[in-house]
């Protein structure tokens, strides 16, 4: 089977313009939006806090837990429907010691309403501020350091625009991806940022088989424009562009949907980052690998 | 050769996983062996604990300690003193008679290497820092010692395969793997359980006493009731004293009690304390709440009883942290993650279901699109599977829900090496090479591009697994190993597929 018949020459870096200001005005819109919020919505994990996952035999609605709750003093609760029927997420602000309090008052004040038996703590999880600011802190630092250490090692491997090209793509695919989480409703904790350093490695990946393939014809034709090996390397790619990136789809979508709650968001992350890791490639990577060569090879005409 | 090393890993990696299948490792198994792969909390349940020792509090309480020895040795050097304060890592005393300052200066010099006198204009005041290297002593001990008291608290509390550990500069991690009970087990382990015997003064309104809250619990009804009582504030006796304590059961009398046994030191102090004091009431203090305040009938020395109406659970864990010893100074949890053992199985199951099912996608996938090729490019999926597998056991690494993701996704993503080789090779059958130069070629050419990819995934895996804890660490675990299996999978072991089909089967055309 055949999907990208040998021949094919779709015109990618004709349409670039396009593209690159269609990705601007997302990334534009994606810091704009993030600014405008204060960030996004950061899970225990990164705020400090505390969060209960509780599980009813028989689902009431978010209302009623609410008004379970709604007596009790545990100050500025959330109650979320958290994937399967029943499941729901209670967020406390408290963390440390009066944590295991709030913990056993609001099991008590469930069961009383609900019944005996009928609630089911799940999983408690609770992070104070110190260690909260210490792990956002950390979960920065790994995404930049991670970011230059792929447009260094590119650098290394091939030549600094390719680098230049890498790393634009990736910081693109991590914002796109992060923006797609927030309007979500996603919170951000430590498992979606390994998605987002999974989504660097990926996107990286990605880039690298189109690089080396510009590499590869670059040596072996030296009459063509580089606008024409380009567009005629992503071409060559196109099929296994498409191949790579359609079965980790299909494993992430696997894991989107069969996954479970808890790592929900993660898998949604994979998917968006993947789906945004393949376009950068083709779309930001390669331009901006052609932008860098136009001003030194006219210098060189003159 | 090569055929030789793939077969080599092949029983190898079925062997490491040996008692993973069967769940523990079979009888007679060699003991070099790996143990089955260990699950994570999150997949078996169980809590995760990180604890802050408040180690600023421990320099504070030697700093007190030292301000109470230096008001007794200038007191016996005749040098009065109206006031000795600590602020700051800084005893500040006030002399009654300024002309003295040379002569506690010179008390601080002789008896207190830790301290070193500040210089300080103002008339009549000796001001005296504890030096740098001390109050890095005591940090460095107040976490060794919380650390050790912990792990032996742990392991009375009977968890199997704890772990206790250091983190950072003032952290104690503590895992406890399928724990039943968490809310007790926290209460053990982050537990102060500092004990002290103070005298109550005969007359309520004496000078210097201080108040204490004062648990009481009805021995029937089990009502708690806090109450307040005076004791002087002298510390004659704490829990250092104490060389053993065990649980009682209640009795006719009086609820479930600790009964102690003293060390020879401790019984001597017991013993002097108690004779010059019968009559008199003994608070016994436990992290500054008064348990019980029994009159003192007879001169004791080695052993006594702490009553307070307890529970007979209350006596077996008061027990346990006075025998496992008070910790150096009072911890705060900064990090707890408890998972429950149903959410851990469904974990469990949703991901080995998400792996069956997009592993079956994949492998589907890659058979339609490249018929011959993609049976080779499969078994070279489950050989890489395999692999990870039998790395996690021989590792040790711990397996998490987010490395069941990772497996899952190093299946979508190990592919990729073996499209490469794929295209290439049909990128060179269509430029009129035969089966043996196409395939030589495609591999060759194909090549740079997987190393330079996978380098660049790898690194970002090891990134994660420095910045990760826990759950993330399983996924960079998964994720690094499962690139590295796929290359010498995708590389090495399918070309000993082609190897042989050329060779033996005179292979004439590559179905791809």
């Amino acid at each position: 089977m055949e999907l990208i018949k040998p021949g094919t020459n779709f015109d990618f870096v004709g349409i670039r313009y396009y593209a690159v200001i269609v990705s601007t005005i997302l990334n534009l819109a994606v810091v704009l939006f993030l600014i405008a919020r204060g960030g996004p919505n950061y899970g225990v994990d990164f705020s400090g806090g505390t969060v209960m996952q509780v599980k009813f035999k028989t689902p009431p609605s978010v209302s009623d837990v609410r008004g379970a709750l709604a007596s009790a003093e545990f100050g500025d609760v959330t109650i979320q429907d958290f994937g399967a029927a029943g499941e729901f997420l209670i967020r406390l602000p408290m963390t440390g010691e009066e944590t295991a309090k709030a913990a056993v008052q609001i099991t008590d004040s469930l069961s009383s309403k609900f019944g005996q038996g009928q609630v089911e703590v799940l999983r408690v999880e609770s992070v104070g501020p110190r260690v909260g600011s210490d792990l956002r802190r950390k979960a920065i630092l790994a995404v930049c350091f991670s970011t230059m250490m792929m447009a260094s090692y590119i650098w290394l491997r091939f030549q600094w625009r390719f680098g230049v090209g890498a790393a634009v793509a990736l910081v693109h695919d991590v914002l796109i991806t992060l923006g797609a989480l927030v309007v979500m409703h996603y919170e951000i904790d430590l498992t979606i940022v390994a998605a987002l350093l999974t989504v660097v490695g990926y996107s990286v990946h990605d880039t690298v088989i189109v690089s080396d393939r510009i590499r590869e014809n670059m040596r072996k034709s030296r009459r063509e424009s580089m606008a024409q090996i380009i567009n005629s390397s992503i071409n060559e790619t196109l099929s296994r562009t498409i191949l790579t990136s359609g079965t980790a789809l299909l494993v992430t979508l696997a894991l989107y949907f069969l996954g479970g709650s808890v790592i929900n968001g993660f898998a949604f992350a994979l998917v968006i980052g993947f789906i945004t890791g393949t376009y950068s490639s083709i779309f930001i990577a390669s331009p901006i690998v052609l932008a860098f060569e136009r001003a030194p090879a006219g210098r060189g005409k003159r | 050769m090569r055929i030789g090393l793939v077969a080599a890993m092949i029983v190898a990696a079925v062997v490491m996983l040996v008692p993973t299948y069967f769940g523990a490792k079979p009888d007679g198994w060699p003991g070099f062996l790996p143990a089955p792969i260990r699950l994570g909390l999150d997949l078996q349940g169980g809590t995760h604990l990180v604890y802050t020792v408040d180690v600023d509090k421990a320099i504070e309480n030697h700093l007190e300690r030292a301000a109470d020895e230096l008001k007794t040795d200038a007191k016996n050097e005749q040098i009065g003193l109206s006031s000795v304060s600590v602020q700051n890592e800084i005893i500040t005393a006030q002399l009654s008679d300024p002309a003295k300052k040379d002569a506690l200066e010179k008390v601080i010099s002789d008896h207190f290497p830790n301290l070193s006198i500040e210089t300080d204009s103002s008339e009549g005041v000796v001001r005296a820092r504890m030096t740098k290297v001390t109050i890095r002593d005591i940090r460095e001990s107040a976490l060794d010692q919380s650390l050790e008291i912990m792990r032996n608290r742990v392991d009375q509390f009977g968890v199997a395969e704890p772990i206790v550990q250091r983190e950072g500069d003032r952290d104690i991690l503590v895992q406890l793997p399928g724990i039943q009970d968490p809310e007790r087990a926290k209460a053990l382990i982050g537990k102060t359980a500092l004990l002290e015997f103070k005298l109550v003064p005969k007359d309520a309104s004496a000078a210097g006493a201080v108040t204490m809250p004062l648990h009481d619990r009805d021995a029937v009804t089990g009502r708690v009731t806090r109450s307040e009582i005076k004791v002087e504030p002298r510390t004659l006796m704490t829990g250092d004293a104490i060389s053993n304590a065990r649980p009682r059961p209640p009795t006719a009398t009086q609820g479930a009690h600790v009964e102690f046994e003293l060390n020879p030191r401790g019984a001597k102090i017991f013993e002097e304390l108690t004779g010059n004091n019968v009559g008199r009431q003994l608070a016994i203090i436990l992290d500054g709440v008064v348990q019980s305040a029994p009159r003192i009938n007879d001169r004791i020395s080695e052993r006594g009883i702490i009553t307070g109406n307890f529970e007979l659970k209350e006596a077996r864990d008061l027990a346990l942290v006075l025998r496992t010893g008070a910790l150096p100074a009072p911890v705060h949890p900064a990090e707890e993650r408890t998972v429950g053992p149903s959410l851990g199985k469904d974990s469990i199951r949703q991901g080995v279901l998400s792996f069956v099912v997009g592993g079956s996608l994949v492998v589907v996938f890659m058979l339609v699109y490249y018929k011959g090729a993609g049976v080779i490019a499969d078994s070279a999926l489950v050989l890489n599977v395999l692999f990870s597998l039998a790395a996690l056991a021989a590792l040790g690494a711990t397996l998490t829900l987010p490395g069941i993701a990772g497996i899952v996704l190093t299946l979508g993503m190990a592919v990729d090496a073996n499209v490469l080789i794929n295209e290439r090779i049909r990128e060179e059958l269509r430029l009129g090479k035969t089966a043996r130069a196409a395939i030589d070629a495609g591999y060759k050419r194909a090549l740079p591009a997987i190393l330079d990819s996978n380098t660049t995934t790898f690194l970002s895996g090891i990134i994660l697994f420095q910045f990760g804890s826990g759950p993330v660490k399983g996924f960079a675990v998964t994720l690094c190993i499962g690139i590295a299996t796929s290359l010498f999978t995708a590389v090495v072991g399918t070309r000993v597929v082609y190897d042989y089909l050329l060779s033996q089967r005179r292979l004439q055309t590559v179905s791809v």
